[in-house]
């Protein structure tokens, strides 16, 4: 097509609907949305964290706030994850981390309990309290044995 | 469509003088090349004169084309040298190569204009990349051509829609636009009827004698080129024969003779043809 | 002068190597004309033009076709398993992480890349491009830039087009056709594709599709011969060497990212 404002027009609409196109598909679909890192930095140590991948999620009473920035074995052999969480945010320092499963069989993310201590959470700082990830087999395994001990009696 | 117009552009009636050449323009030295297994250029050594026109003849085949490509840098020969300008193009850089080229211009045989685009925007080309004039002082001086080659009403056209003969012209406007030192033209009359091939014989010779523009044409068209040529290079056998027109009717070298005899019976047949 | 069975494979291997250097030299003239001016902005907006705006209509179609024929098939493999709430999952992700890229990249080579190499092919054979190097214009800044640019350009874009008609098309026949839910299709489809592990792998993919496309084209027209054979050449091989490299890069991407 020669130069010309119409053509100009459309691929400028072109343009206009692919890049729709690819901001519906990131967005909308692909769940991408801006959060600049959120600066509060927090550890945790689990003895287990069965699924937990980092950027998984870390929310607050269902809300999210953060996600997980690193997963490594810390001396002691426990897996000592790195939190990434809003830095507005003031958190008691006897909040607790459980690793929570979203829906029975979906990704695994980790939901802060804030507990009732004035002093709060500072960058850097470790959750004393935290709640490995629940697996299935150990649960089976309870339920199994504590039911056998039902029978005994 | 207009006689060329412009009012600088003349005829030529008087026989030329002989062509004494103060200073070549173009000079090739010893050329060698061979392309498909075919020797087309042994040892050819020419010049070409400032401010001259010479026409490049001799049968298909013989390398007038290739010759044009050489001094145009567009092919390499495989030895010798080739002085375009006063620079070896042999031994310059693609780089170098275009600031050559900004002296010269090239008219092509079936005028290479770029068909996606308007014959305005062709000839405005060279203007727009390589000056910094604003767009109505191209636009004049892209009319002032096209008036100059006698199409004064085609800016708004695409070269399909144009006539062989207009558009050589166009792309005559084109070569000329940037103001070159030297103009290339590969068969600017072929397949032409003779009212076109006489338009184009009169253009050119009226920017060589208005713009002192140095001229090689290629042609195989006898009457025009020894009408309008200062000098005539001759190839045979991958060497060129130079001399002025009329040292080469003269001339006693046989294949000269043929060539000229074989060409000028078919053009008595064309011009029995046509009237 | 015969030559023995060593010095012809010396040979070809030499004018192999020579080849890839061109080609490699070629690549690194667009790549270092792209980021040098003149930037040409409006050649590559009619090449913008030619490649994605004339490519709509078979994107869109096939886009639609294949996400219609997706949500088919899915469906019936999906209720054996008594699965049919996942189709939305299933044509989604089928589309993102590969159907998306690589047919798109398929049907822009065959349509656009083959007109892009005949157009410069033919340039060649006309003398267009000698006749820009005698206006001292480079012919790789002025005509294959743009032409290369934009395909790199507009491949993504296209992909993201396909995709979102074809998750059409399966939502139409799922829910329409099928009697699925629209909801729970929507809902499974959005929370399987996620933007880290698929999304940005297939506009990767995508742009890496789009500029191997772009450089095979460009180089198949201008390195034509300058005959009607040699037009014909060019078109044909980038269709065939862009559409197996496309295949093979496809492989090789997914491997390595993981996609």
């Amino acid at each position: 097509m020669q130069p010309s404002p119409t053509r100009d027009l459309i691929v400028g609409l072109f343009v206009a609907v692919g890049l729709a196109a690819i901001g519906y598909l990131s967005i909308q679909v692909g769940g991408l949305s801006y959060k600049g890192p959120g600066g509060l930095r927090l550890y945790a140590v689990f003895n287990e964290i069965g699924g937990l991948k980092t950027r998984a999620p870390v929310s607050i009473a269902g809300v999210t706030v953060g996600q997980v920035v690193a997963i490594d074995l810390d001396k002691s052999m426990r897996a000592r994850v790195t939190l990434d969480v809003d830095r507005k945010l003031v958190l008691p320092s006897d909040t607790s981390a459980g690793i929570r499963t979203s829906g029975l069989l979906g990704d695994q993310y980790i939901a802060l309990e804030p507990g009732a201590e004035e002093a709060p959470l500072k960058s850097g700082d470790e959750i004393a309290m935290t709640e490995s990830a629940l697996s299935i087999e150990r649960l089976i395994g309870r339920f199994v044995h504590d039911s056998g001990v039902e029978e005994k009696k | 469509m207009s006689e060329p117009s412009a009012a600088n552009l003349g005829g030529r009636n008087q026989p030329k003088p002989s062509a004494v050449s103060a200073e070549f323009r173009i000079l090739l030295e010893d050329v060698h090349l061979t392309l498909g297994g075919r020797a087309i250029c042994r040892g050819l050594s020419c010049g070409f004169p400032r401010g001259k026109i010479t026409v490049l003849m001799g049968g298909s085949g013989s390398g007038k084309s290739t010759l044009l490509r050489l001094v145009a840098g567009l092919i390499r020969p495989d030895r010798g040298r080739i002085l375009v300008a006063g620079q070896d193009v042999t031994r310059l850089s693609e780089r170098d190569l275009y600031k050559v080229r900004e002296r010269i211009g090239m008219l092509f045989q079936h005028g290479a204009l770029l068909d996606s685009m308007t014959i305005f925007d062709n000839v405005a080309l060279p203007l727009r990349e390589h000056t910094k004039l604003s767009e109505r002082d191209i636009g004049a001086e892209v009319s002032r051509r096209l008036v100059a080659v006698g199409l004064p009403d085609t800016e708004a056209l695409l070269p399909r829609q144009l006539s062989g003969g207009m558009l050589r012209r166009a792309a005559l406007a084109r070569a000329i636009v940037s103001d070159p030192e030297i103009v290339l033209c590969d068969e600017p009359f072929s397949g032409l009827d003779p009212i076109n091939v006489r338009r184009i014989e009169k253009l050119l010779v009226g920017l060589n004698a208005s713009l002192g523009i140095t001229m090689v044409v290629t042609s195989h068209h006898i009457p025009s080129s020894l009408r309008m040529a200062d000098q005539i290079a001759f190839l045979i056998d991958g060497e060129a024969v130079c001399g002025t027109p009329e040292a080469l009717l003269s001339s006693a070298d046989k294949r000269v003779r043929e060539f000229l005899e074989a060409e000028h019976a078919a053009d008595v047949e064309n011009a029995g043809a046509v009237s | 002068m015969r030559l023995t069975a060593v010095e012809t494979l010396g040979l070809r291997t030499v004018s192999l190597v020579a080849h890839l250097g061109r080609i490699a030299h070629f690549i690194g003239q667009i790549a270092l004309d792209s980021v040098r001016p003149p930037f040409r902005f409006q050649r590559l907006v009619g090449e913008v033009f030619d490649v994605g705006v004339l490519s709509l209509a078979i994107i869109c179609l096939s886009g639609a076709t294949v996400g219609a024929v997706l949500g088919l098939q899915g469906y019936t493999t999906l209720s054996r398993f008594g699965a049919t709430n996942s189709l939305g999952a299933v044509v989604g992700l089928s589309l993102v992480r590969e159907l998306g890229p690589v047919l798109t990249a398929l049907l822009v080579t065959g349509r656009a890349g083959s007109a892009m190499a005949a157009e410069i092919a033919s340039m060649v054979t006309t003398e267009q491009l000698d006749g820009l190097r005698m206006m001292s214009i480079d012919p790789v800044d002025f005509i294959v830039k743009p032409k290369a640019l934009a395909m790199l350009l507009v491949m993504p874009m296209l992909n993201a087009l396909f995709i979102c008609l074809g998750l059409f098309g399966g939502y139409v026949v799922g829910v329409e056709l099928l009697g699925l839910d629209g909801g729970t299709y929507i809902s499974s489809m959005e929370n399987a594709i996620t933007w880290s592990d698929d999304v940005a792998g297939t506009l990767l993919k995508s742009m890496i599709f789009g500029a191997l496309v772009g450089f095979i084209a460009t180089y198949r027209g201008y390195t034509a011969e300058p005959t009607s054979a040699g037009v014909s050449a060019a078109t044909t091989g980038t269709v065939v060497v862009g559409s197996v490299t496309v295949l093979l890069f496809d492989y090789v991407i997914t491997a390595l990212w993981g996609v």
